[in-house]
């Protein structure tokens, strides 16, 4: 398939490993933040191809992992909500809250549908004018135009009986967090190639250089893998730290302006909790003033209720990349993909759930 | 609607019914129901056992048989490639067909939803017409029962199958052994593609078709040409290739592995399914199956396989590797593991 297959391609990608190889002199580790390349890297097999001084640590970078439980429940109690049809995108719908998930919210009766666009949960509220539809809207900078759009959508058309949950994340925050711990093992980034389709990479300049660290922009396909990382140690080994683009066919330096105007037309920075992690500094999007009305944390007054992670989970270890999935006593035993204890276990992006489906090592290792 | 389908009502129009649509007064057991048995069912899927109107077929079998149950309930019923009617009846003949029997009986019970269309009951009933006469087999009993508006969804079928089991037939787990061949049908996820395509909220626009159809005229000539050398049998419906994988690794006891490049897979499926966050190995398809063939007699199942649909191939072997597991090698060279699904395939946020 045309702009599949080409980076798919096995011939080129062994000539990168190649390359690799013969570049490393030193160990290091590199942390792709991005769940869809920790689902590729994992999926392709391309762990176990790189040499062993390059160790790949996992990133904060899934939406339904970070998605802080009390929101969760706050979405689960909205759904069950009469008058009330909760809107998600389908890998939300399985994350345990406190005590249960969208899933089995809805098994208990609650009106909780499965979309691919905030704009289907508009055309819902629309073809449901006595009902009041919401949309959970999780995500990183990748889905927040799609959601923002939503929002300006609805207030063009005069929809009333829509809003949206919004709880949306930054990779930038995210990333400096990760470095100003002083345990950091990480080396380099490869930073997400979508979220910087959005957002460019103009922010991350001075990531790099404080910090010291190459952050290269890097695609999810396995040749864009294979080459994110080759550029990543390629800087190391020279002692070099700037921010560079692997993923050229879909980034620009400044990124997509007129999603980030809907954005910003919308959303306003504000302090985000990340769940295994804890709150950072400006490190998320809330609807702002002037679209309250759409906000369903406004329009329902929702009051945050302070819910614990109960469990042993060591989610927010693995995210920061300090620990691995293999790390964690429950791994593959009281926490798997049927009853996860934890979010990573449940987004195929979630590294344990990508470690669980794709290499439960014994076998992989023979 | 296709082609297909229209061809099909021109020859067989909607009969004159007294009302537009199903009511409860159609599951009662009275005038109503015997007026749309009588004009419907009967009318259209007549045979001899069938228009005895018996409580119930007596058949008269010599030798083994194979018995089989499933239920549809499928949304969107009509779908591009087929509606639901075409789907009970080929899933029974297929699950009929991986037993290694000859499928001879189908069974029909209709679980309508109050309100459902008489023109739309109409061409469900016609798609298993015409599904039934495909494939030679008779339904030879039924019942017909009518929920109230939202307990149900439109239609639900269950059918039952009842073969002969091939002379030649002796499909079981536990005879794959280590170096057998495992070979696919035909391309796959077709199904599960063409009925997300169409389903509300996600339509898009893609000329995929389900994919459909009985399957035994293919096994019996596998089992006639080849025998006991056909080891294994099933079609991958829900959960995909990659759940019939894991069964067999499971029930034999050892171990798959498959190359992710040798997987038929079309080009549409595949840009569907990167679009739609799905993994083709876990999306449902309606006509194909995975066959286990000696290492010997692989060559001689592919040639027939493929005089069926040219891309039939040969996707992986039997190992004494790995016990249990199924490793797929990846286009790249890489290895990973093939899970079973813990549930519902969730597509992912981004």
């Amino acid at each position: 398939m045309k702009y599949l297959s080409e980076y798919r391609d096995a011939t080129l990608a062994q000539e990168l490993l190649k390359e690799i190889k013969s570049i490393v002199t030193k160990p290091w580790t590199l942390m792709e933040v991005c769940g869809g390349q920790t689902h590729s890297l994992v999926k392709n097999g391309i762990l176990k191809m790189l040499p062993e001084q390059i160790t790949m640590v996992h990133g904060p970078g899934c939406p339904v992992c970070v998605t802080p439980i009390h929101i969760i429940d706050e979405a689960i109690e909205l759904s069950e909500r009469p008058e009330v049809i909760m809107c998600s995108f389908g890998d939300m719908l399985r994350v345990p809250g406190t005590k249960i998930s969208l899933l089995e919210a809805k098994a208990g009766g609650a009106d909780v549908r499965m979309v691919y666009s905030p704009l289907e949960a508009v055309k819902i509220a629309q073809e449901n004018p006595d009902k009041e539809v919401v949309f959970f809207a999780v995500g990183f900078e990748t889905t927040a135009p799609a959601n923002a759009l939503s929002v300006v959508q609805a207030a063009k058309q005069n929809v009333k009986n829509y809003s949206i949950l919004a709880s949306h994340v930054l990779v930038p925050p995210a990333m400096e967090a990760i470095l100003s711990d002083p345990e950091t093992k990480v080396n380099a980034f490869l930073a997400a190639g979508h979220v910087c389709t959005i957002m460019g990479y103009n922010e991350y300049d001075p990531i790099a250089e404080k910090y010291k660290v190459p952050i290269v922009v890097t695609g999810f396909e396995p040749i864009d893998l294979l080459q994110g990382i080759y550029m990543a140690v390629k800087q190391l080994e020279n002692g070099e730290a700037k921010a560079e683009n692997q993923y050229i066919r879909y980034v620009q330096r400044e990124g997509n302006t007129h999603a980030r105007e809907t954005i910003d037309k919308v959303f306003a920075v504000s302090d985000r909790e990340w769940r295994g992690i804890g709150t950072i500094p400006k490190s998320g999007w809330e609807v702002n003033e002037a679209y309250r009305h759409f906000d369903a944390r406004n329009k329902f007054n929702l009051v945050e209720t302070a819910s614990e992670d109960t469990t042993t989970c060591i989610a927010g270890e693995i995210m920061k990349g300090k620990k691995k999935p293999f790390d964690c006593p429950h791994f593959g035993k009281a926490c798997t993909p049927e009853k996860p204890m934890g979010s990573p276990m449940v987004s195929s992006e979630g590294a344990c759930a990508a470690y669980y489906h794709f290499s439960q090592a014994e076998v992989l290792q023979s | 609607m296709s082609q297909q389908k229209l061809s099909i009502q021109l020859n067989c129009p909607l009969p004159k019914f007294d009302f537009d649509v199903i009511t409860l007064g159609h599951g009662s057991g009275g005038v109503l129901t015997h007026r749309l048995l009588d004009t419907g069912v009967f009318n259209i899927l007549k045979n001899d056992l069938l228009n005895e109107q018996h409580d119930g077929a007596i058949l008269k079998f010599n030798g083994p048989v194979a018995f089989t149950t499933d239920s549809y309930v499928v949304t969107p019923i009509f779908f591009p490639g087929g509606n639901i009617g075409e789907l009970a009846v080929n899933g029974s003949l297929n699950d009929l067909a991986m037993c290694g029997a000859v499928p001879e009986y189908l069974s029909l019970g209709f679980i309508l939803e109050e309100g459902l269309r008489m023109d739309e009951f109409w061409e469900v009933l016609l798609g298993i017409k015409k599904a039934s006469e495909a494939a030679s087999v008779p339904i030879v009993t039924g019942d017909t029962k009518v929920v109230d508006k939202g307990k149900g969804d439109k239609v639900f079928i269950n059918t039952t199958g009842l073969g002969r089991i091939h002379p030649k037939a002796n499909i079981h787990a536990n005879r794959v052994k280590p170096g057998d061949k495992i070979l696919v049908s035909g391309p796959v996820a077709q199904h599960g593609v063409a009925i997300l395509s169409v389903r509300q909220g996600l339509e898009f626009e893609t000329t995929i078709t389900s994919d459909t159809q009985p399957l035994h005229t293919q096994v019996i000539r596998l089992l006639d040409e080849l025998g006991e050398d056909v080891r294994f049998l099933r079609d991958p419906t829900r959960g995909g290739v990659a759940t019939v994988l894991n069964e067999l690794a499971t029930q034999s006891g050892h171990g798959v592995e498959i190359i992710q490049k040798d997987i038929p897979v079309s080009e549409q499926v595949e840009g569907a399914c990167e679009m739609l966050g799905l993994d083709p190995l876990y999306v449902a398809n309606e006509g194909i199956f995975i066959a286990v063939v000696s290492e010997n007699q692989a060559n001689a199942a592919l040639q027939i396989m493929q005089s069926f649909d040219s891309s039939a191939a040969i996707i992986g072997t039997v190992t004494s590797e790995h016990p249990k597991q199924v490793i797929q090698h990846s286009r790249i060279g890489g290895r990973r593991i093939v899970s079973m699904l813990p549930g519902e395939q969730l597509p992912r946020i981004c």
